[in-house]
């Protein structure tokens, strides 16, 4: 790698922390099934259950009501497929692995920040139709705009309904309690937090139950079938989240970038909450595909949106679902930070930024859009 | 290259056995990371650490051409199109999407099936076969499909005849695992599959334990869906894979829907470290199951010749001409297994599947072949592997064979069980 690469994607995966990677090769010196029950297997099985504690106090959750699954989108399926409930809603910015979980869930509108409309909500609930779950994240990957997930639990449950919080994004970013959300499920990844990729957990909150989406031998309680992933679940325990001093060396490295594109970006989702380390800025005039490439060239890594989406570099579902103009929204880029984030990282983003738009707009006519020359 | 501190997984020279545990002879439960495997991964955690599905830089792409990279390996091992590989958490995942992703493809896709634009909604499988394939025909069943569990032989093999029996124009899949994970049997696959194919029936088969240990070839065996598994072959665990053929191709309904990774069978971020680990012990298997075959073969016969001399009445479990090389399955009269287990500390045995074995209940799969209780009761599974030596041999040998004349003469020795020697 050249010294002038500079890693902006951190919302699609995080580099390991040294802890996680610590522990990991650690683990991975390891031959024992924690289901085996000679001292090898115990072994496996007492770092299974630290690490379950640890994870659990990521989310300020009991140990037991840990399922550790292979990811995110596993945990989102488990969550959905496994509450029983029949009827689904959820949030139309919800990450495709809740979209595509329950392909035929009524989807609650978004206002022109991002945030759900809790009337929408509360009307589609209020209907008398069957019992149903709700799934609203807590903050989205692609804007960081944070969700008032405490309302949106407080007026599913009002209704009779379970509440799914898809808190993947926000995980590690900021503070998180099971208990203050409201949560009956929440969605965890290890691998944005600094953790494994490969790995994650759905946290059960008091009385949920989810019916296992893999069947077989019986471990994490009938819960999830499967030998645990012993090395993804140690290196996931130990990448704990940032302290508030990182959530504010990060922030303040994200609004010097967003302050020094001020004049010529728009910034979607600014006038709300959002996660410390997440930009979704445009370059009106320039298409995301354009910019991502260019600043690829320069040695900047960013995406246009979520990365799972595979290289489609198609309109985001996010975007147009907040009403943003299809002019910005297609000029929108993703810039996302981490706890390695240095200032010399957003100077060189923001020279490339800079350059980029000069080259490809010209200083005066910044509508006037014109092919990338480089 | 990296500075992250690595124990080395075999740090127990058998020179040094004054401070047990020396011994792991349970390597059907899970196997050591091999050291070459650990190295191939280790750049994927710490250096290139791009999510693979970001196509928009240059971290992503190196990570993709990883995973790819991984794919091709696995597919060499078994004669397959990298196509035809789809990354998994594991082995029982592939079993529950092979099963239940066939069963729902059929179910939505009724014309098809076979006569009368009926859908095929019957399953055979053995009894004998993994809980996470047996559960997932469990679960098919309170879907409303059928299920015939077929019993085995005292070998453990499949009776042909019996299982062509079995088969209907309603039959939709067969799934029988290739070789044993608690007696190291090996199936007739090539035979199953002609069968399968010429009733038009899916044939999966669970290779977890049999990857890299003795020849799989897809074409030759007439293999639909195989399900894979990365710990079990000195990889990591984690990540397993799922065969799906393409010619004539098998469709599925995937169970976990998202993002559209693995072109559309599996959502979720790849585990570039775990593919990568994953697709490096396939290669090395490759390259040395042949030698390492007869290495173990002799080794398993250095430990049943070396308890059948001192330990009376010693029974072997399944057959023993169609056996992984390096498993054994046996009875110890006048034991039991937990017993057995305990008396053993220095050793890593284990009674049956490691998945059910927190329970120590008599196994299901003896009890299948015929067994009597006490036979079940009294069995260990021995389970070697690439990083156990003679010397290894020599010193389960003297263990078990201690602790089992210990166990016999219990009542009046009185012996605590403990075996630092």
């Amino acid at each position: 790698m050249s010294g002038r690469d500079t890693y902006l994607d951190w919302n699609a995966t995080t580099p390991l922390r040294p802890e996680a990677a610590a522990a990991m090769a650690e683990s991975l010196a390891l031959c024992g099934n924690p289901s085996s029950v000679h001292r090898w297997g115990r072994e496996a099985r007492r770092r299974v259950e630290d690490a379950r504690a640890a994870v659990a106090a990521l989310a300020g959750a009991p140990a037991d009501a840990v399922v550790f699954t292979s990811g995110g989108t596993e945990a989102n399926h488990l969550a959905l497929l496994g509450s029983g409930r029949g009827r689904v809603l959820v949030s139309a910015v919800e990450h495709s692995s809740v979209l595509q979980a329950a392909p035929a869930a009524e989807r609650i509108p978004v206002d022109g920040d991002g945030i759900v409309d809790l009337a929408a909500l509360a009307a589609l609930l209020g209907d008398g139709k069957r019992p149903a779950i709700v799934s609203v994240m807590l903050a989205n990957n692609e804007t960081g705009v944070i969700q008032p997930v405490r309302e949106v639990a407080d007026i599913v449950h009002a209704s009779g309904g379970l509440f799914h919080c898809d808190a993947v994004q926000a995980a590690g970013k900021m503070p998180l309690s099971l208990a203050e959300i409201g949560a009956d499920f929440l969605t965890l990844s290890a691998h944005k937090i600094g953790g494994p990729t490969g790995i994650g957990a759905l946290v059960l909150g008091g009385g949920a139950a989810a019916a296992p989406l893999l069947h077989g031998g019986g471990q994490e309680r009938n819960r999830r079938a499967g030998t645990e992933n012993l090395t993804g679940i140690a290196g996931f325990a130990a990448a704990k989240a940032c302290d508030a001093g990182e959530y504010d060396r990060v922030r303040a490295l994200r609004d010097r970038l967003e302050a020094a594109l001020a004049p010529d970006a728009v910034i979607v989702g600014a006038g709300v909450p959002r996660l410390p380390n997440t930009s979704a800025v445009a370059m009106p005039g320039v298409s995301a595909e354009t910019q991502i490439i260019a600043l690829d060239l320069d040695g900047v890594m960013v995406s246009a949106g979520a990365a799972c989406s595979s290289g489609k570099v198609g309109p985001s579902h996010v975007l147009a679902a907040m009403a943003v103009a299809p002019g910005i929204a297609g000029a929108t880029i993703r810039v996302s930070l981490g706890w390695s984030t240095s200032e010399a990282e957003i100077a060189h983003f923001i020279d490339a930024w800079t350059a980029l738009r000069r080259h490809t707009l010209g200083r005066r006519t910044p509508l006037a859009a014109t092919p990338v020359a480089a | 290259m990296n500075d992250v501190y690595l124990p080395n997984p075999l740090s127990n020279p058998a020179s040094d056995r004054a401070n047990a545990p020396p011994v792991y002879l349970d390597n059907q439960a899970s196997t050591p990371v091999d050291p070459r495997v650990l190295e191939a991964m280790l750049p994927y955690f710490t250096i290139d650490y791009g999510n693979p599905h970001s196509e928009s830089h240059a971290y992503g792409h190196r990570a993709m051409a990883a995973v790819d990279q991984a794919r091709g390996e696995i597919a060499s091992l078994i004669h397959a199109d990298p196509r035809e590989i789809v990354f998994t958490s594991g082995a029982t995942e592939a079993n529950n999407l092979a099963i239940k992703g066939a069963a729902h493809f059929a179910r939505e896709h009724p014309t098809g099936g076979g006569p009368q634009d009926r859908p095929r909604d019957h399953i055979v499988t053995l009894t004998t076969e993994h809980k996470c394939v047996l559960e997932s025909c469990a679960a098919l069943e309170r879907e409303g499909f059928s299920v015939t569990y077929l019993p085995v032989a005292e070998s453990g093999r499949v009776d042909l005849a019996a299982l062509q029996a079995a088969l209907s124009e309603r039959t939709l899949l067969v799934s029988i695992m290739a070789a044993h994970n608690e007696i190291g049997i090996i199936q007739p696959l090539a035979e199953i599959g002609a069968l399968c194919r010429a009733r038009g029936v899916l044939f999966h088969t669970d290779a977890a334990q049999a990857l890299g240990k003795i020849p799989l070839d897809v074409e030759a065996m007439k293999i639909d869906l195989m399900s894979l598994s990365g710990h079990k072959l000195y990889g990591p665990k984690g990540v397993g894979a799922l065969y799906v053929r393409r010619r004539p191709r098998v469709r599925l309904v995937p169970l976990i829907d998202g993002g559209g990774q693995e072109r559309g069978l599996r959502s979720g971020t790849l585990p570039t470290p775990l593919c990568v680990g994953f697709g490096k012990a396939c290669a090395i298997a490759r390259d040395e199951m042949a030698g390492e075959a007869v290495r173990l073969k002799g080794l398993r016969e250095r430990l049943q010749a070396g308890l059948a001399g001192r330990v009376p009445g010693l029974l072997v479990n399944g057959d023993l001409d169609h056996r992984l090389p390096g498993s054994l399955n046996v009875s110890v009269p006048g034991t039991t297994a937990p017993e057995m287990i305990e008396a053993c500390s220095s050793i890593a045995i284990s009674t049956g599947s490691a998945c059910t074995s927190a329970s120590v209940e008599p196994s299901y799969v003896l009890r299948a072949l015929g067994l009597s209780d006490a036979r079940a009761n009294a069995s260990i599974r021995l389970g070697l592997g690439r990083f156990t030596t003679p010397a290894d041999i020599d010193y389960a040998v003297d263990a078990i064979v201690a602790a089992a004349a210990r166990l016999r003469h219990r009542d009046q020795v009185k012996s605590s069980g403990g075996t630092t020697t």
